[in-house]
């Protein structure tokens, strides 16, 4: 089985980050993963994209291009690739600061305002983590377990402090 | 599946049990490791998009390990360091992209007359110019063909993941010192951004290699060495570059490399390599699947060409499709080694796109039709 | 029969390349000395340039490099990172040191490399037969100024000892010449001590001598020292630019 991933938004709001707690949670499993970032200048403040592939298999492109699971933290971004999600593929919005809504109907989409609720739940700066947890109770292609481990590997050690709301936000994520 | 050219040296590093754990690194910091781990404890490099993370990973390791990391005034001083750290005898290594390769293409010259082995990293972007800092695969003329004035060639090894960027890095610098010339890991800036799971040979695993060339200062013990490419005597020149050549000789009939995927009954094959072999292998899969029997041919060496795989496989297929992010620069070494024999086609993007596995089917079903 | 003089042992038995009457012949043999002098000789690797000097290697009897046009300083820094413990110079002409190789000069300096850097300044290009240089003053004619340098379209004279002098980096700046015998002998010492402060490990130390290219000058040898003292050395004043361990000392 193959999970194509593609996280979308603005520069600063953790795409790099999220995409790399799905990789680290694919490397613990023992499985083929590969993390693609966008680079060059759109990373100081344009948009940010990040292609995520976890596999049984060797992985061809890392470019994914038709996601099974799309994360729009933008308008932008949503507007670029909610087209291309592979039908019956996922689509997780975050609501707060995207306000379009998909009329296709081969897709499951979720309006979450993750934006919102970090800010209300003091967990600031991490939306992006909210929409990883919604996203690991949909399709369950890692465990939860997998996923605290990617955080604890992730989250650097200056920044040692943030590892629980990290988990916080997960456990957020999948109660919504 | 996975089979290397029968007759040919297995690239993956032999000789030490990899560290078990595998860590998920970005290709540029992962083949900085690499080259670490091989030994190399001076690198001189100047930043540039899509390769700084080597420089980067480079400033933080050598300070700890009493490497030498230096940022250079330019492309062209960083060259000519590892022209003098290699003269030492050193494994010294470089790394840039496209635009500050053809500013080292001096000293890489300079490198290749003096038979002093080094490493080069180019990580690929889009040319010509300035162009762009997408990744690109637009260089391999330059790398193949002329990187530097003069009868002149380097290794070129061109890896397709993070792990063989890691497994390459060790190869080229032995390979490099066993025929004294340069090596090119050639690279683009998917591969070097990108982050797959690694393992790392052990650190110090290298095999050390007697230098007797080497200047050290000759602590009155020997003669004096010298490092030289300038040789006024045209009958003397001569006489070096052919020994030179005969060098090349050797290193195009042992040191070929190539890997083959499904191309046993292909009747159409694929020619990729790097980024794009990634995706041809996307296509070739999803044209058996439609049925089309499609193979991939992936150069590993681009100089050496593997022309042995080639030649054998066009005994089978009967087309060739050849697959860059270029508007075709791999495909004149392709239509060289077939002679004419196959028709030889191409699809390429080019300017920093990266062609998608789609675009490349609809390449392999065109064909399968005709 | 006593020996009054004889050849440094730190000079091989190579015909020199050098025009008859070139001051190249005296400024290798007082580096050559300065080696000789110090014991340093197992333990110095040098750079040759681009040049009339390029073909330096075959005249020292230490381990040499021949490095590309103007990189000589960064091939030195690559041999002073890779070999901490020997001794490293380079001997460049002022084509390869202040015009395509000005970058690599300026950077060695700033960076402070523990190496010696031999200067030779002739205000003109010989090997390629006599073109203008970074250094050839104002009026004087060369293959590619016939008219003489015009300022107005060459630009004007590089003083490298006063350029390099405002750098934090550098040890030691002294511009020396050998048109008669009391400056050779202040010469040879500035050489000396070039390569002494590299033993002592004090960093970045350049020697400028002021030389004569009798050849591409279109005089006789005597006439080029002649011209050499009433051209050259009012706009290029000799003098110690900067002494980092006098300056040490004064305070």
């Amino acid at each position: 089985m193959t999970t194509n991933i593609l996280l979308a938004g603005f520069g600063g709001q953790g795409i790099l980050f999220a995409g790399k707690v799905l990789a680290y949670s694919g490397l613990a499993e023992d499985k083929q993963v590969s993390w693609l970032p966008s680079y060059g200048p759109e990373m100081r403040g344009g948009t940010a994209n990040c292609s995520v592939c976890i596999s049984d298999e060797p992985i061809g492109s890392p470019l994914v291009l038709s996601p099974d699971i799309l994360v729009a933290m933008n308008t932008p971004s949503y507007d670029k690739f909610i087209d291309a999600v592979v039908p019956g593929g996922l689509a997780i919005v975050d609501s707060t600061l995207v306000d379009r809504k998909c009329a296709r109907t081969d897709i499951t989409v979720f309006y979450l305002p993750a934006t919102g609720l970090a800010n209300e739940k003091e967990l600031q700066g991490l939306a992006n983590i909210i929409l990883v947890g919604k996203m690991i109770a949909e399709r369950s292609f890692v465990s939860f377990e997998s996923i605290d481990h990617a955080i604890d590997k992730c989250v650097p050690a200056r920044k040692a402090h943030l590892v629980e709301a990290n988990k916080r936000a997960i456990a957020l994520g999948k109660s919504l | 599946m996975r089979h290397d050219v029968p007759g040919q040296r297995d690239y993956r590093y032999k000789g030490v049990s990899k560290v078990q754990e595998r860590v998920l690194m970005k290709g540029n910091e992962a083949l900085a490791e690499a080259a670490i781990r091989a030994g190399c404890r001076h690198y001189f490099g100047y930043p540039i998009t899509p390769q700084t993370e080597v420089a980067a990973y480079m400033a933080k390791r050598m300070p700890k390990i009493g490497g030498t990391f230096l940022q250079a005034e330019s492309e062209i001083a960083a060259i000519n360091m590892v022209l003098g750290a290699a003269s030492a005898g050193v494994r010294a290594m470089t790394s840039s992209s496209s635009p500050g390769i053809s500013l080292k293409c001096e000293g890489i010259s300079y490198i290749v007359g003096s038979d002093l082995p080094c490493l080069i990293v180019d990580v690929m972007r889009g040319g010509p110019g300035l162009g762009g800092i997408q990744p690109s695969q637009a260089d391999y003329w330059q790398v193949t063909r002329a990187l530097g004035h003069g009868d002149a060639h380097v290794l070129v090894y061109a890896p397709s993941t993070v792990q063989e960027m890691v497994d390459l890095v060790v190869k080229a610098y032995e390979t490099a010192e066993r025929y004294r010339l340069p090596a090119v890991l050639l690279a683009d800036g998917m591969l070097g951004q990108m982050m797959e799971p690694v393992t790392f040979p052990e650190e110090g695993a290298h095999a050390p290699i007697e230098k007797p060339w080497a200047v050290t200062g000759h602590q009155n013990a020997r003669k004096h060495n010298i490092i030289n490419s300038l040789f006024l005597k045209p009958d003397e020149l001569e006489e070096r570059v052919k020994s030179r050549f005969l060098r090349y000789e050797q290193i195009k009939k042992s040191e070929q490399l190539a890997e083959e995927t499904m191309t046993e009954d292909a009747d159409i094959i694929v020619v990729a390599y790097g980024a794009s072999a990634r995706i041809a292998m996307n296509a070739v899969k999803a044209a058996r699947a439609d049925g089309v029997k499609a193979g991939l041919i992936r150069p590993v060496t681009l100089w050496p060409f593997p022309t042995d795989v080639l030649q054998k496989s066009a005994k089978q297929a009967k087309q060739f499709l050849c697959v860059e992010m270029s508007m075709g620069q791999m495909v004149d070494d392709v239509r060289l080694t077939l002679e004419g024999s196959r028709p030889v086609h191409f699809y390429g993007r080019t300017g920093g796109i990266i062609p998608t596995p789609a675009e490349v089917l609809a390449e392999i079903n065109k064909l399968a039709k005709d | 029969m006593a020996i009054v003089y004889k050849k440094p042992s730190t000079l091989t038995d190579a015909p020199l390349s050098y025009c008859p009457g070139c001051t190249h012949g005296i400024i290798q043999k007082l580096v050559a000395e300065s080696i000789e002098e110090l014991g340093i000789e197992g333990r110095t690797v040098g750079v040759s340039p681009v040049g009339c000097s390029v073909t330096a290697y075959d005249f020292y009897t230490c381990d040499m490099v021949q490095a590309p046009h103007g990189r000589a300083p960064a091939v030195a820094t690559g041999l002073r990172r890779a070999l901490p413990d020997n001794i490293i110079f380079t001997y460049q002409g002022d084509g390869d040191l202040a015009a395509i190789g000005t970058a690599e000069t300026v950077h060695a300096a700033t960076r402070g490399e523990n190496i010696t850097i031999i200067f030779v300044n002739n205000a003109i290009y010989g090997m390629t037969g006599g073109q203008m240089a970074p250094t050839t003053l104002p009026g004087q004619v060369t293959q590619t100024t016939p008219y003489g340098r015009d300022p107005k379209i060459a630009g004007y004279p590089v003083r490298v000892c006063e350029m390099l002098s405002s750098l934090t980096g550098v040890e030691y700046l002294e511009r020396v010449t050998v048109n008669n015998i009391p400056n050779l002998r202040k010469a040879k010492k500035a050489i000396k001590k070039a390569f002494q402060n590299q033993i002592d490990g004090r960093g970045f130390s350049l020697v400028e001598v002021v030389s004569t290219c009798p050849t591409n000058w279109g005089m006789t040898p005597v006439e080029a020292l002649s011209w050499l003292e009433e051209k050259m050395l009012p706009y290029y004043p000799l003098g110690v630019y900067k002494d980092r361990s006098a300056q040490k000392e004064g305070e």
